[in-house]
């Protein structure tokens, strides 16, 4: 008897349980992600569009509001509290979202001449009071300010030493001598600001080290070289010393927004070479063509009678019908490869041709 | 600015100025500047003004009007953003091919970093829900619903740059009373749907109260227009931390499974044979010791073998 009514206790405490949990139990297919530190949940669950379309779109987003907020309230409730002045209060973690910085962080200042010296020398910054007791005054002044203790300018008295002259005027000297210690301490401090700044590299090689490897010592020199008006142009070279590799015209490129006229032309000449229906014949290509089938023709011919070299020589003045293939043929492009693979194939096996300078 | 350091500040409010500008380690909230284009409708001025209430006091709203177009050139904006030191913009602007157009962008060391353009195809206003408000600079909370915002590249920065626009200060603890307003935003069938809620904390059984949830409004029915994101490596560069920011690992602390705490202790080798141990009186040496101590051995197995 006793055992059935403490099951039926504990089943309706579980009960109750249930249903006070029930106010704030949200069911969803997937768990939101939490960060508290932002407040913020992130709820990938998929919405049925078409339950969506349906309903009025503010009801439905209130509910999934209300559904989302509950869980987030659950999630900041599990933080752990304090009082605070008769307010309750929960401690937020730091915040787990990467977020893009406003500025770049703080680059760390070289030290001054001061601070490297007091570094070596172990000294430490002393806090110094505001205020001092002044004795004459009797009351408390600051140490340097308005109305200091030690202002030198307010003395109205100042003895002439023995070693002085006496016609000199002992408060100009003062004026003077504090002048040129407020310009030491700015010119000191101005210093200090061109160290700082100087720190930047000028880049490898270029300053002197103990060891420099044969790289860097190449292009310190190469560094010096085009630092002039013109660019290294006219610049006196060793006796043995290679030419620079790298020089040469670069590619130029026609500005953007330019000669229109020009650019209309060009536009214009592309459009009738894609339009006419006739092949365009490259000249040079065919003429080359068929002076290789020649060729071939010739090789072999000789090969059976055993004279390999013959047949290179022969190919010869079919360079010089290339090169003037070029000034014939088409569109410059097609006829220079033309021409160059025609070299090429003359030149035969080995030799190889200097490539032309770098863009 | 300072130009280029020759110049000491003169006061100490200048002094201050200079510093709450300059780059720090743990950096202030980030403001953001609310401004006009050059042609905008009623729609959108009184969307700057709700939102510029929502951000409050982190932002400034301008009145005048800025002839530029943000997504040709950006220069203009860079230096408003120099000059009243925000890193967050909404620009807003109307005209026939763009109809109430909202641009939030972020800066990183006063250049763009990414920028977002959103078209207003529904709005109601704060003023249009009359319903009491939450009080100035509350805290949100934020909530972002819908896998789009996990999928959709474009619409991860957008809930970036969404949250770094609303979320407010950094705190580290907050009043459990006070989490008052919610925004809720949510990516579904091509538009993002902003709601903002004030949330009502009813009783409960238990500890945690049960939300009931009260529209205040202002609320935006968004479709997304042009964007301009960051390069990868820009990003990168942006989310850089100092390494003085990272906290501190403690070496030789390591937790198991249970969460006992173990660490190491690093002793000098010790000659055992001169441990000082417990004495025990009754195993001390005695004089005719060897007999006795061989005598109470062969007595122990056979009391032992009784027992068991």
């Amino acid at each position: 008897m006793a055992a059935c009514s403490v099951e039926q206790l504990l089943a309706k405490a579980e009960a109750e349980e249930a249903e006070k949990l029930n106010s704030i139990t949200v069911k969803k297919e997937l768990d939101l992600e939490f960060d508290i530190g932002n407040l913020l949940a992130f709820d990938k669950n998929r919405v049925e569009v078409a339950v969506f379309r349906q309903q009025k779109k503010d009801e439905f987003l209130l509910a999934l509001a209300r559904d989302n907020t509950q869980l987030l309230i659950n999630e900041i409730w599990k933080q752990p509290t304090e009082r605070v002045e008769e307010a309750i209060v929960a401690k937020l973690p730091d915040p787990v979202t990467p977020l893009p910085r406003e500025k770049p962080p703080p680059k760390a200042k070289p030290p001054t001449k001061w601070e490297q010296f007091a570094k070596l020398k172990g000294i430490q910054k002393k806090k110094k009071t505001n205020l001092v007791w002044d004795e004459t005054a009797k009351e408390w002044r600051r140490r340097w300010g308005y109305k200091r203790v030690n202002d030198g300018t307010k003395e109205w008295l100042i003895e002439v030493p023995e070693t002085a002259d006496p016609n000199e005027d002992q408060f100009a000297k003062r004026v003077k001598a504090k002048k040129e210690r407020v310009a030491k301490n700015e010119f000191n401090r101005l210093k200090n600001i061109a160290r700082a700044q100087k720190g930047k590299a000028p880049g490898l090689g270029l300053t002197p080290k103990a060891q420099q490897s044969k790289d860097e010592l190449a292009r310190a020199v190469s560094v010096a070289k085009s630092s002039t008006a013109s660019v290294g142009r006219f610049q006196d070279r060793l006796p043995k010393e290679k030419p620079p590799k790298n020089t040469g015209k670069k590619r130029k490129f026609e500005p953007l927004i330019g000669n229109f006229s020009n650019e209309k032309q060009k536009q214009l000449e592309l459009l009738q070479v894609m339009d006419s229906k006739k092949p365009k014949m490259d000249i040079t290509k065919a003429v080359n063509k068929q002076m290789r089938e020649e060729d071939r023709e010739e090789a072999a011919a000789k090969y059976k009678k055993g004279a390999g070299k013959r047949g290179r020589k022969g190919n010869m003045p079919g360079k010089g019908k290339g090169k003037g293939g070029k000034g014939k043929g088409g569109k410059g492009r097609a006829g220079g490869g033309g021409g160059k693979g025609r070299a090429g194939g003359g030149g035969g096996g080995g030799k190889k041709r200097s490539k032309p300078g770098k863009k | 600015k300072q130009q280029s350091n020759t110049q000491k500040p003169k006061t100490k409010r200048s002094k201050r100025f200079l510093e709450s500008r300059a780059p720090k380690l743990t950096e202030n909230v980030k403001t953001a500047m609310i401004m006009k284009g050059g042609n905008t409708s009623q729609t959108v001025t009184q969307a700057l003004k709700d939102i510029y209430s929502l951000k409050k006091p982190n932002a400034v709203l301008y009145k005048k009007k800025n002839i530029t177009r943000p997504f040709e050139d950006s220069t203009s904006l860079e230096f408003f953003s120099k000059k009243s030191d925000c890193s967050l913009f909404l620009f807003g602007s109307h005209n026939k091919k763009r109809p109430n157009n909202l641009i939030f962008g972020r800066l990183f060391d006063f250049h763009v970093l990414d920028m977002i353009e959103l078209g207003i195809e529904k709005y109601v206003s704060l003023s249009e829900i009359k319903t009491s408000k939450c009080p100035e600079g509350t805290k949100p909370m934020l909530v972002f619903a819908g896998e789009a915002f996990d999928v959709d590249n474009d619409l991860k920065r957008l809930k970036s740059l969404l949250l770094d626009f609303f979320r407010g200060p950094t705190v580290p603890a907050v009043r459990l009373a006070g989490l008052e307003h919610i925004l809720h935003f949510t990516a579904l069938d091509g538009k993002i749907y902003m709601r903002s809620y004030r949330c009502l904390l009813k009783k409960s059984g238990c500890r945690t109260p049960r939300i009931e949830l009260e529209e205040i409004g202002p609320s935006f029915d968004f479709v997304m227009r042009r964007t301009h994101l960051a390069s990868d490596d820009l990003y990168k560069l942006a989310h850089r931390q100092p390494k003085a920011l990272k906290p501190k690992k403690k070496k030789n602390i390591s937790h198991d499974a249970f969460g006992t705490k173990f660490g190491r202790v690093h002793m000098q080798k010790q000659d055992l044979s001169k441990l000082q141990t417990r004495k025990m009186k009754g195993l001390r040496k005695r004089k005719g010791g060897v007999d006795s101590t061989e005598d109470e051995a062969a007595a122990a197995p056979k009391q032992v073998k009784v027992e068991s």
